[in-house]
């Protein structure tokens, strides 16, 4: 017998349109393209990506709690393995408000040396992405070509540090002495290793080359145009609103580069351009980094020009307690803005570390950017984000 | 000679050119990618300049223990890679290595050709379903879309050919070519369809053939950094090295299409009739080589398309062209 009521249902289930359910596609924690251990997880009608919901944490390492457990000369051991690819760079801004903190002030030539390594290591890091990114599209050349031009930069920083990615070479009012250097006399032997201006400005030569070559490998690259020019545009307004720094956000038409604005190293005495590009597309956020391979370049060599003598440590007691207080220091990294947030309650150790790391912030925009994209166009956008993901998870 | 054994000798003489030659091949990307990037490459396998990488290779693939997710449809899952394999390898039975020297001189071997080499979509589309996984799933169904798209401007490349040639037999297609074209007094000159207006043709057929290859450019199929490993993402042990191998037979068996259809096949011009026998399996084999440097260059040089931008390549731009180009050839043919 037939009711109403199943007719009435009857009639419900013919009129539902019928809906193809969306699949989720899980991406990483393992994943070729994710950079380590994000997670992605996606929802796709067909190769459209219809939302995406990334999923952190796999590699948290706890930084900011260890921190509290050391001294401040301990805590730069920690700090530069943060991002890891470019590790002299994040040991800077902890030390220089360390430094703020305390009143001491680091000879200038100290000043240089810190300068000239930061930009070996932002050469380095941009090297990394400059051979990764073309991989992610499925060209696999630049890479070695990339990679083998970067041992050139992470000797020199081994030359003076004694460690290719976590040198730890920065102290409070200083660097750490090199005894490892230069032959003739102490004075020397605490200096940069013999030679290492020479060697410098050779590899310098090195990467105007090889930005050359990749500009004919890669950038005049008909395909790679094809791939990244209008894809995952971010305007500028997105793009600050989302808290984007460095290349990503230059790249989006904004001329703001903490080395000009933030009056930290002697960057005051260099000349150099800040790369911007109008676009915000993946092209222009490559493209960016390559100039700025270019301007760090050019930094190390008028460095080398202008670095004075003089001593490398300032007079720091011999048990740091840095007084009460607290402090915001931030640099431009590689990738972006690097701050600390130092909470000092007086004493060896600080009561308080907070990482402003630059990839966790610049990864906030992907369900953003990611929707309604492609699935190659999503590794595309996430490659030219460049994040490491130890500095996501700290 | 007893049709049976025939039928044995044949079928281990084309057994071994395309594993032997699958093994050559895969070597020589080895090495000619590692010169690119600047890298030395495999280098101590076997002794020497590391010639039995790809033996070692294989090896290890065999001991691998062969895999298959539990939720997979375990008899496609395991049958896919035979499918694709015998696909690539009966194409061989129509190409011709001499004016003797053949498995099978069909009427309809281009058609053949064609018709035998569009079942490894078939094997791609099992592989990629039969995982039950969804990368596997996203790169077979990519994988069909994209053989489909790019087996229709091959096949009117090819119609080109015939239509030039006036046959379909592979075996008559190369001696349409040998014959004299015109003569300069007394000296006859013969040229390869190359040379004789199909060079759009050619260069299409070409640009087919890497994506039915699945090479970069269009290897979205496997695409790793999108997919992990497409269709593959789930194949282990033999069942891997059946498609690994197969990958590169057929990039043989397209570049023997390609030269045979396009470069004038086992004749030289030059060689007298009486030595061809011998000598046209190097001629072939050399021009094969060619053509597979290309791929590798290709390979290692470029990044790979989208799907969009692959379809619209073909839909847009190959199909057309190539109807252009037969139209063009036949009314070469019927004027002149």
């Amino acid at each position: 017998m037939t009711t109403p009521e199943m007719i009435h249902r009857s009639e419900a289930a013919v009129s539902v349109e019928l809906q193809t359910p969306d699949m989720t596609l899980n991406l990483g924690p393992q994943h070729p393209s994710t950079h380590g251990v994000l997670r992605l997880i996606a929802k796709v009608d067909g190769e459209r990506v219809r939302d995406v919901e990334p999923v952190i944490g796999y590699m948290h390492r706890g930084y900011e709690k260890l921190s509290e457990v050391r001294t401040y000369a301990q805590i730069t051991a920690l700090v530069n393995r943060i991002d890891w690819v470019s590790g002299f760079a994040n040991e800077v801004p902890f030390i220089l408000g360390v430094e703020r903190l305390t009143g001491i002030e680091a000879p200038p030539r100290a000043q240089y040396i810190r300068m000239i390594l930061t930009e070996l290591a932002r050469i380095s890091s941009h090297l990394v992405f400059i051979s990764s990114y073309p991989l992610e599209l499925g060209a696999t050349t630049p890479l070695m070509h990339a990679l083998r031009e970067r041992e050139y930069v992470l000797e020199l920083i081994e030359e003076v540090t004694g460690g290719r990615f976590h040198p730890n070479f920065n102290r409070v009012g200083g660097i750490k002495p090199n005894y490892g250097g230069g032959s003739t006399t102490k004075k020397q032997s605490m200096d940069l290793p013999a030679g290492f201006f020479q060697r410098a400005s050779e590899a310098m030569d090195r990467m105007d080359k090889i930005c050359d070559d990749i500009d004919q490998l890669v950038t005049g690259n008909e395909l790679i145009k094809m791939r990244t020019v209008d894809v995952g545009v971010i305007p500028a307004a997105k793009a600050l609103e989302y808290g984007l720094t460095g290349p990503n956000l230059r790249a989006s038409g904004v001329a703001y580069d903490l080395r000009k604005i933030e009056n930290y190293l002697p960057y005051d005495d260099i000349d150099f351009d800040i790369a911007v590009r109008e676009g915000g597309d993946c092209f222009d956020r490559y493209m960016v980094r390559l100039q700025e391979i270019r301007q760090s370049a050019r930094i190390v060599r008028q460095a080398i020009e202008k670095i004075p003598t003089g001593p490398l440590q300032a007079k720091v007691p011999r048990v740091l307690k840095v007084p009460k207080g607290q402090v915001y220091s931030r640099a431009e990294n590689p990738k972006g803005e690097f701050g600390y947030y130092i909470v000092s309650e007086g004493g060896k150790m600080p009561y308080r570390l907070k990482i402003r790391s630059t990839s966790f912030s610049n990864l906030t925009i992907l369900p953003w950017v990611l929707k309604d994209e492609l699935i190659p166009d999503l590794v595309a956008i996430m490659g030219s984000l460049d994040f490491v993901l130890g500095d996501v998870d700290r | 000679m007893n049709f049976w054994l025939e039928l044995v000798i044949k079928l281990v003489a084309v057994l071994l050119t395309v594993l032997t030659g699958a093994l050559v091949v895969i070597y020589a990307e080895l090495k000619a990618g590692s010169h690119m990037q600047s890298r030395i490459g495999p280098y101590n396998a076997g002794g020497r300049w590391g010639w039995a990488q790809p033996l070692a290779d294989g090896l290890k693939f065999l001991q691998k223990e062969d895999l298959a997710p539990a939720e997979a449809d375990r008899a496609v899952y395991g049958f896919a890679p035979y499918v694709v394999m015998m696909s690539t390898i009966a194409v061989f039975v129509v190409i011709p290595f001499g004016p003797d020297l053949w498995a099978a001189d069909l009427d309809l071997g281009a058609y053949f050709l064609l018709a035998i080499s569009s079942i490894s979509v078939l094997g791609i589309l099992m592989a990629g379903w039969a995982s039950a996984n969804k990368y596997s799933l996203v790169g077979g169904l990519r994988a069909a879309a994209q053989l489909i798209a790019y087996e229709l401007p091959l096949v009117l490349a090819v119609v080109a050919v015939v239509i030039q040639a006036g046959t379909m037999s592979l075996n008559g297609i190369v001696e349409a070519q040998a014959d004299t074209w015109f003569t300069i007094g007394t000296f006859e000159v013969s040229a390869p369809f190359l040379v004789r207006g199909q060079v759009i043709g050619f260069v299409i057929f070409m640009i087919a053939a890497v994506a039915e290859l699945s090479r970069i450019p269009f290897d979205m199929p496997i695409a790793e950094s999108e997919l992990t490993m497409g269709y593959l993402t789930e194949y282990s042990g033999i069942r891997f090295t059946m498609f690994f191998l197969g990958e590169y037979a057929s990039m043989i068996a397209l570049s023997a299409i390609a030269a045979t259809l396009f470069l004038g096949g086992y004749a030289l011009p030059g060689i007298p009739d009486s030595l061809a026998n011998f000598a046209g399996p190097g001629v072939l084999l050399g021009k094969v080589a060619i053509l597979i440097f290309f791929f590798i260059w290709i390979r290692w040089t470029w990044p790979r398309l989208r799907e969009d931008q692959l379809q619209r390549l073909a839909w847009h731009w190959l199909i057309p062209l190539a109807l252009v180009n037969i139209a063009v050839i036949s009314i070469f043919k019927v004027a002149f």
